[in-house]
């Protein structure tokens, strides 16, 4: 039977974007002294709107503007009072959350069925899970009055633009830090409608700051000296860089980098659950996802019968408009990741893996991928080993369960892992054995601010959500000093 | 007839060995006066590289063990330093000059920090994880789990108590480590091996070379096979360079904030710099969603 989609668009005009946003410094909406910037919508390749970036004076402004709220506001305010607004930015966001819905679609072209079930409630469930700690902070663990550490510099990517603020800011203010905060250069537009969320919150001038631009904006704010706090979500170069340009600083760090996550299927899967976590844990958000399951380990003996499967089941998947809501697998970021993503194919064909794409049609404009799987892969060839940040997964198969464990812990990264197995026994040791921040059991991608995310060796350090995230934002060198 | 008092040979603690630096180097260990003490291995940056393969086996023996073994055995290494109370108390007056009851006192409180941490094994994961009360229906859970295999820079002044202060931590959360000594107290820390050698420690888990920090430790903060540093004993200028090269392979690093004060309570923070939090989803099925109304 040939299933018929009907097109099912959500309405652009809902989310109001306009011609210009500016940064958010001190309270206000200031035009920036940089160049300006466009942001594009990658489902279109169209110019959604412009952008005013800063210089490096304006950093200094916004800088010192959370300094001063630091001081004389945040950082002396009951916790009880710090929640409060917390959970009026919530509840704000909530009553928005189609319209930030939308704009974070347009920007960022992931589909309107994600943001709107996903990123967005999240996103407000975050700032309200953080509210509630502002006033239990002597609760953590942590000593009987842990102290915030003062003015956070916060760079997020594009990937889950409003997902990685509400991350970055609910934790530091909760904490009782203020924050300067720094959007990717693709994915600028939600971040700015929170800032508006968050005006009319009345919160006081200065406790969040926002600034626009692109790479050197965020090299610039990590290391300027009135930053305590630097925490980055992004790639592990650009990690590995921030770490050695804060060496001897004492200047504290959370790293949030890469993945190249293991997803593994053990003969007794419930094949048809273990088909559909697969899906979600590669092509969910293009596959655009640090903790996302890009290498498939299925055991031999299902291995033909299972890949086979997993094919049929891709090629059922909607690949097109972002905005329709029937849509499961959107638009890739930009060009530049798209070309990268490209590369990263080429060398897979070129060190010998076969190639397997999806065969649905891509839209003319825009940036787009057919969902694809290499198979004949080998654990020495670059799209095995480095992360490709887009729709593409690479299998491999394996005999044993320690030869499972051997070859997902094979990796320098060690943020995410699956494991697929109706035996609760393997789950369990599974979990215990795999060397990474992370462990799906039978399902991939979930994700609440209860639960604290993170990872293992170069995938960075630092947790976020639950009681360890909030430890990235309180002093908690207990260790008394002579001098 | 004068007994003629038979000096010991001090060498380098790898893999529960006590082998010579296989560059055949020694240097002078003097007290503060600048009298000779002992000669002691310089080790070298392939003394190094032996330390962290053993550290990287002794790891897997380790993190293995369950938690009530571990504090038995840090439990242990207490009991053994205590029966060598005399012998530290003179090797700690003699390297630092000080008066025998601080030399005592201060091995009382290394002992004493042995048993803090011995209690501490079997409750790191009640305290720092925990179940997550997640809004889907799955039980989600976040653990603790050692990081892998430490570098230790130890401080100089505090011998004995700074040495145990800096290993014991590292230890208890699961790791393994290789401790580069204070260069001023070789002997000491070389003592205090010996210790470990007889306490049911696993081969690897803590390897302790003397020699000089700023040859080895730009060797250790580079060495991919380390998974984080604790530079407590690494003065200002070599600090920033070391972190730089932990920077490559994004090595957690602990840096006190000042000169710290090993005398008092230590704290969780030496414990939480060498944990990581592995939280883990499992789908509790429809079930869980059903389950509070049927019956």
């Amino acid at each position: 039977m040939k299933w018929e989609y009907s097109p099912a668009p959500e309405s652009s005009a809902i989310a109001d974007i306009n011609d210009r946003y500016m940064p958010f410094i001190d309270g206000a909406f200031k035009e920036g002294s940089g160049e300006d910037r466009d942001t594009i919508n990658p489902g279109t390749g169209e110019k959604l709107s412009t952008i005013s970036t800063v210089n490096a004076g304006d950093i200094d402004r916004a800088v010192k503007a959370a300094r001063r709220a630091y001081e004389n506001v945040w950082s002396t305010m009951p916790g009880a009072e710090r929640g409060k607004y917390l959970f009026r930015i919530a509840r704000a966001i909530a009553e928005r959350s189609r319209e930030l819905a939308v704009v974070e679609t347009l920007d960022n072209g992931k589909p309107i069925k994600e943001t709107r079930d996903f990123d967005v409630p999240a996103v407000a469930q975050h700032f309200f899970y953080h509210a509630g700690w502002a006033d239990k902070l002597q609760h953590l663990g942590l000593g009987s009055a842990p102290q915030p550490l003062g003015v956070a510099g916060q760079v997020i990517p594009w990937n889950f633009p409003l997902l990685m603020a509400a991350w970055k800011i609910a934790p530091a203010l909760a904490a009782g830090n203020t924050v300067v905060i720094k959007p990717a250069e693709t994915t600028p537009l939600s971040i700015l409608v929170l800032a508006e969320i968050i005006a009319d919150a009345d919160l006081p001038p200065g406790v969040v700051n926002i600034i626009t631009g692109a790479g050197d904006v965020g090299s610039m704010l990590v290391n300027h000296p009135g930053i305590d706090k630097v925490a980055f979500t992004g790639s592990t170069a650009v990690g590995r860089r921030i770490q050695r340009e804060l060496a001897g600083t004492g200047r504290k760090i959370t790293l949030e980098l890469g993945g190249k996550g293991a997803n593994i299927i053990f003969e007794d899967a419930a094949q048809d659950q273990a088909v559909e976590g697969i899906i979600n844990g590669i092509f969910f958000n293009q596959g655009q996802v640090c903790c996302a399951g890009a290498r498939l380990l299925v055991q031999e003996s299902i291995a033909d019968e299972f890949i086979e499967r997993l094919k049929q089941r891709v090629e059922t998947l909607r690949v097109g408009d972002p905005m329709d809501k029937n849509t499961d697998v959107g638009a890739i970021n930009s060009k530049a990741q798209l070309d990268r993503i490209t590369a990263l194919i080429n060398a897979g064909i070129a060190e010998g893996a076969e190639l397997w794409s999806s065969s649905c049609l891509l839209p003319k404009n825009g940036y787009y991928l057919s969902p694809s799987i290499f198979t004949s892969a080998t654990p020495s060839m670059r799209i095995a080993r480095e992360e490709i940040f887009g729709p593409v997964l690479t299998t491999m198969t394996f005999r044993t369960p320690d030869e499972a464990v051997t070859k997902a812990n094979n990796s320098p990264y060690g943020l995410s892992a699956g494991v697929w197995t109706e035996k609760g026994s393997r789950a369990m040791g599974m979990a215990a054995s795999l060397r990474a921040g992370v462990i799906w059991d039978n399902t991939f991608n979930r994700f609440d601010p209860a639960a604290s995310f993170g990872g293992y060796k170069e995938s960075g350090f630092g947790r976020e959500g639950g009681p360890s995230g909030l430890a990235a934002y309180l002093d908690t060198d207990d260790e008394a000093v002579v001098r | 007839m004068n007994h003629l008092a038979v000096s010991k040979t001090y060498k380098l603690f790898i893999g529960g060995a006590f082998p010579r630096s296989e560059s055949g180097r020694t240097y002078q260990a003097h007290d503060t006066k600048g009298n000779f003490i002992a000669n002691a291995a310089l080790a070298s940056r392939k003394d190094l590289r032996d330390a962290v393969v053993a550290a990287r086996k002794g790891y897997s023996v380790w993190s293995k063990a369950t938690a009530y073994n571990r504090g038995q055995v840090i439990y242990r290494i207490a009991e053994m330093l205590e029966s060598r109370r005399t012998e530290f108390g003179k090797l700690i007056m003699i390297s630092t000059g000080g008066s025998t009851k601080d030399a005592n006192a201060e091995v009382d409180a290394a002992v004493d920090r042995l048993v803090h941490y011995a209690g501490w094994t079997d409750k790191l994961a009640a305290v720092m994880g925990g179940a997550n009360p997640v809004s889907s229906p799955y039980f989600s859970y976040s653990t603790p789990e050692p990081t892998g295999v430490v570098g230790i820079l130890t401080p100089s002044g505090s011998s004995l108590l700074g040495l145990v202060s800096v290993i014991t931590p590292v230890i208890t959360g699961g790791n393994a480590c290789v401790v580069i000594a204070s260069e001023q107290d070789p002997c000491v820390a070389i003592t205090f091996a010996e210790v470990v050698a007889t306490s049911d420690v696993p081969a690897g888990l803590i390897n302790i070379l003397t020699g000089r920090a700023s040859e080895l430790a730009p060797h250790l903060a580079a060495h991919a096979d380390v998974n984080a540093l604790d530079l407590t004993g690494a003065d200002l200028e070599l600090r920033a360079s070391l972190e730089q090269a932990a920077a490559e392979t994004v090595k957690r690093v602990y840096v006190p904030k000042g000169q710290p004060d090993f005398a008092a309570a230590p704290g969780t923070a030496r414990l939480r710099a060498f944990l990581e939090i592995k939280t883990v989803w499992h789908p509790t099925g429809a079930l869980s969603l059903s389950g509070g109304t049927s019956y």
